[in-house]
C-alpha cells in the first residue's frame, strides 16, 4: 500500500511538467490551429533562465587573504559573490532562493520571446499544412537548443533547491503510514502545489475574464469571433505568449528535480505530444488530466514489480497507451469533435 | 518500341541519373568529396530518402519515425553477418523484409489516421523500437555499445563453403568484392540506381497516381468509394522496405548497428533531407540528402583556424568577429545550420530545391518568351515531368 502511494507522488511531480507543458501546447493548438514543435524548447529556454540567474547572481570577486594559507603556502584566495559583499545576508539568501527568483526573470523574458515568435514566424503559417508547421517548428526547436548548447555546454547543469527546501518530508506519518514509510522531496511538494496553483490560473483566466471568454469563443469559432469585429488574432498572440510563459515557468521551476541540458526539451516534448494526443487535441482539461494520469502510470510500471512481469514496460509505457488511446478513442479522452479533424 | 517500358523524358532523365552515379567519384573530386566514405554515405541516404519520398511525397502522410526502419534493417543485417555468410546478399535482402514486416505492423495500426495524428503515431512506435532496443532488447540488440560482429560468431553458411576462420576481424563483401571503399560505393550505387528506377516507376504507374490522389483529397476519394487503406498500407510497406534497405547498406559498408540510428533526430534529418530537395519529386530527395550529407562533411571539418584563413581579407577586428561569428555554425555547431537551414527551406521555398530550380527555369523561359516567340507547349509540359 505504502509503495501504491509512493509511486502515485511519484508520477504526481512528473506528470504535473507533462501538464503543464501539454497544456501550453494544447492552447496553442486550440486557438491558433498550429502544432508547435519548439514548445518543449521554451520549456528549456525556461530551465536556462534559472541557470542564467543562478549564474549572474553568483558572480565573484576574488580577493588575497594574507593572512591564510593554501596547503601550498602561497596567500588562500577568498572569493564573494558581489551580491554578497553589498547586500550582506540578503544576498546569501538571494543567491539560496535563485530558482525561486528566477521566475521574475522568466515571465518577462518567456513572454516576450513568445510574442516575437508568433508575430515574426508562427503567424505566417497559419494557413500552411500541419506539416509544414511541425517542420519549421522543429527547425527552431533545433537551433534554440543548438544556441544553448554554444552557450552553455553540453553537460547538465545542477541548480540547487533553497536550503530550507533540500530535505524530504515525511508524509507517510501525516497520513497514518509507519515513520519513514513514504518520504518525499520538499521541493517536489512545492513544484506540485505550483503546478497547480499555475494551472487554477490558467483556468480561471480563462473562463471567468472577459479576455478569456473571447479566447475561448475564438477557438470555437475564430471567423465568427473575427466578424463580430473583435481583434482575434491580437488577442491569440497574446495566448501564445502566456503558454509560452506556462511552459517558461514549468521549466525553471523543474531545475532541481532536473538538473537542465539543453536537449531536456526535445525529450519533454515528444511525451508532452503524445499527453496532448491522449488528452484530446484542442482539450485544456483532457490535457492536464492525461498529464497527470500518464506522469503515474509511468511510476508505476518502473516498480520493480511491474518490470519483473513486464521487462522493459517502463520504457514504452506511454507511447503503448497513445497506440491504444488513439486507435480505440481517436479523439483522445476528452477530445470534441471537429477540432484538428482535417 | 519502349525501352524499359518508360517514356522519353523518362529514359533521359534515367540516363543522366545512372550517369551521375557512375561518374560520382568524377564529379565530388573537385569539390572535395571526391573519397569512398562519403560516397557511400550519398548513396545510401539517397536510397532511405527515395523511399521516405514515396510516403511523404506521393501521399503527404508525414511520418517522424521512419529512422526506426532504417534500424531495424542495420540490426537484420548485423545478425546475418554473424549468423549466416560475410556475404552482403542475404544481409541485405532480409533487412529489407524485416523493414517490410515491422512496416505492415506498424502502419496497420498508424494508418487508421492520418494528419498530425499519424506523425505522432509513427513518433511513438519509433520512441518504442529506440527505448526497447536500449534496454529490454539489450541481448538482441547489444544495447549501448552496439551490435558488433565477433571472431567467433557461427557464420553457418560460409562454415558450409569452407571459409577458413583467420584472427582478423571478417570483412563484408559482395562475391569476393570488398564493400569497403570504392568497390562498395559502386554495390551501393547499383542500389540506388535500382531503387530510382522502382520509384520511376511508381511515381508513373496508375497506384502514384492514387497515392498522389490520396494527397491532394482523401475525403473525395473515398466519397467515390476507393478505399485508400490498401494504397496506403502499400506506399508505407514499400517505403519501409526501402528504409530496411538502406539500413542494410549501412551496416554492409560498416558492419555496426547502434540503437541512435533509431532515435528520432534521425528520423527528422530524412525529412529535412526529403523536404531541402522537393519532395514528391523524383531526383529531388537524392540531391537533398548529398546536399546535406556533403556539408555535414565540409562544415563539421572547419574550426576556428580555418575560418581565420577564409575571412583573412577582412580587417583585423571584422576578421576575428566574423569567424566567432561562423564558428556557431560548423564543426560542433553543424546541427545549428541544419536547424536554420531547415527553417529557412520550409519558410521560403517549400517545394525544396527542385522547386528553385523550376523558378529560375521558368524566370529564363519567362524572359526569353517576352522577346521571341512563345515556347511550344510540349516542350514546356516534358520539362515540367522531367522535373517532377
Amino acid at each position: 500500500m505504502d509503495a501504491l502511494v509512493l509511486q502515485i507522488l511519484n508520477g504526481l511531480d512528473k506528470g504535473a511538467a507533462y501538464a503543464l507543458i501539454a497544456l501550453g501546447l494544447t492552447l496553442v493548438f486550440g486557438t491558433l490551429g498550429v502544432v508547435n514543435f519548439a514548445h518543449g524548447a521554451l520549456f528549456m529556454l525556461g530551465a536556462f533562465c534559472a541557470v542564467s540567474v543562478k549564474a549572474l547572481l553568483t558572480l565573484e570577486h576574488v580577493a588575497l587573504d594574507p593572512e591564510k594559507l593554501t596547503a601550498w603556502g602561497t596567500p588562500m584566495e577568498i572569493r564573494t559573490p558581489y551580491i554578497e559583499s553589498w547586500f550582506g545576508d540578503f544576498g546569501a539568501t538571494l543567491i539560496d532562493y535563485s530558482v525561486p527568483v528566477s521566475i521574475l526573470l522568466a515571465i518577462p523574458v518567456m513572454l516576450i520571446l513568445g510574442i516575437i515568435m508568433e508575430r515574426g514566424l508562427i503567424r505566417h503559417f497559419y494557413k500552411r499544412p500541419h506539416a509544414d508547421q511541425i517542420l519549421v517548428t522543429f527547425g527552431l526547436a533545433i537551433v534554440v537548443q543548438e544556441i544553448v548548447k554554444a552557450q552553455f555546454g553540453a553537460n547538465p547543469i545542477p541548480q540547487p533547491a533553497p536550503d530550507i527546501f533540500a530535505g524530504s518530508a515525511d508524509i507517510g506519518l501525516l497520513i497514518g503510514f509507519a515513520e519513514n514509510a513514504i518520504v518525499y522531496p520538499w521541493w517536489r511538494i512545492i513544484y506540485l502545489i505550483f503546478s497547480a496553483a499555475i494551472l487554477g490560473a490558467v483556468f480561471a483566466f480563462l473562463k471567468y475574464t472577459t479576455f478569456g471568454m473571447v479566447v475561448r469563443a475564438g477557438m470555437a469559432d475564430r471567423e465568427t469571433v473575427g466578424l463580430l469585429g473583435i481583434d482575434i488574432d491580437r488577442r491569440f498572440t497574446i495566448v501564445f505568449g502566456l503558454a509560452t510563459v506556462v511552459a517558461g515557468v514549468a521549466g525553471v521551476m523543474y531545475t532541481p528535480i532536473l538538473s537542465p541540458d539543453y536537449h531536456m526539451g526535445m525529450d519533454f516534448l515528444v511525451l508532452s505530444f503524445v499527453v496532448v494526443v491522449v488528452g484530446g487535441m484542442g482539450s485544456l482539461g483532457g490535457a492536464v488530466a492525461a498529464g497527470f494520469l500518464l506522469g503515474i502510470l509511468q511510476s508505476f510500471a518502473s516498480m520493480n514489480e511491474v518490470n519483473s512481469i513486464l521487462p522493459g514496460i517502463d520504457q514504452i509505457i506511454i507511447y503503448l497507451i497513445a497506440v491504444v488511446v488513439l486507435l480505440v478513442r481517436p479523439r483522445g479522452l476528452m477530445g470534441r469533435k471537429g477540432v484538428m479533424e482535417d | 518500341m519502349k525501352w524499359l517500358n518508360i517514356d522519353k523524358s523518362d529514359r533521359l532523365l534515367l540516363i543522366v541519373f545512372v550517369l551521375a552515379v557512375l561518374l560520382g567519384p568524377v564529379i565530388m573530386t573537385p569539390i572535395g568529396g571526391g573519397y569512398p566514405d562519403l560516397l557511400q554515405k550519398f548513396a545510401i541516404f539517397g536510397v532511405f530518402a527515395i523511399g521516405f519520398n514515396i510516403l511523404f511525397g506521393l501521399t503527404g502522410y508525414l511520418s517522424f519515425g521512419h529512422a526506426a526502419f532504417l534500424g531495424i534493417g542495420s540490426y537484420t543485417a548485423v545478425w546475418a553477418f554473424k549468423l549466416l555468410t560475410m556475404n552482403v546478399v542475404p544481409a541485405i535482402i532480409l533487412a529489407t523484409v524485416m523493414g517490410g514486416v515491422f512496416a505492415l505492423a506498424i502502419g496497420f495500426v498508424a494508418l487508421r489516421r492520418s494528419g498530425i495524428y499519424f506523425s505522432i503515431l509513427t513518433l511513438a512506435f519509433a520512441q518504442m523500437s529506440y527505448n526497447l532496443a536500449y534496454s529490454v532488447l539489450t541481448p538482441i540488440t547489444n544495447g549501448e555499445t552496439g551490435l558488433q560482429l565477433r571472431q567467433h560468431d557461427a557464420r553457418v553458411i560460409d562454415g558450409l563453403f569452407g571459409v577458413e576462420r583467420t584472427d582478423a576481424l571478417p570483412t563484408t563483401e559482395l562475391f569476393g568484392l570488398s564493400m569497403s571503399g570504392w568497390s562498395g560505393y559502386y554495390v551501393c550505387g547499383v542500389v540506388l540506381i535500382i531503387t530510382f528506377f522502382i520509384s520511376l516507376r511508381i511515381f508513373r504507374s496508375p497506384f502514384g497516381m492514387m497515392l498522389r490522389a490520396i494527397k491532394s483529397n482523401q475525403n473525395r476519394l473515398s466519397y467515390t468509394g476507393v478505399n485508400t487503406r490498401p494504397y496506403t498500407l502499400a506506399a508505407f510497406v514499400i517505403s519501409g522496405m526501402i528504409a530496411g534497405l538502406a539500413g542494410g547498406l549501412m551496416a554492409a559498408t560498416d558492419p555496426l548497428a547502434g540503437a541512435e540510428r533509431m532515435q528520432w533526430t534521425a528520423s527528422g534529418e530524412i525529412v529535412l533531407m526529403t523536404i531541402l530537395g522537393g519532395a514528391g519529386t523524383l531526383v529531388g530527395p537524392v540531391i537533398g540528402a548529398g546536399v546535406i550529407k556533403y556539408f555535414e562533411n565540409i562544415f563539421s571539418a572547419f574550426n576556428h583556424d580555418i575560418l581565420l584563413n577564409v575571412f583573412s581579407f577582412l580587417p583585423e577586428a571584422l576578421q576575428q568577429a566574423a569567424a566567432t561569428f561562423f564558428g556557431l555554425f560548423v564543426g560542433e555547431g553543424w546541427h545549428l545550420t541544419l536547424g536554420a537551414l531547415f527553417m529557412l527551406i520550409v519558410i521560403f521555398l517549400p517545394g525544396g530545391l527542385m522547386e528553385g530550380v523550376n523558378r529560375i527555369l521558368n524566370m529564363i523561359r519567362r524572359r526569353s518568351s517576352s522577346s521571341g516567340p512563345p515556347a511550344p507547349a510540349p516542350a514546356a509540359d516534358a520539362s515540367v515531368k522531367a522535373g517532377e
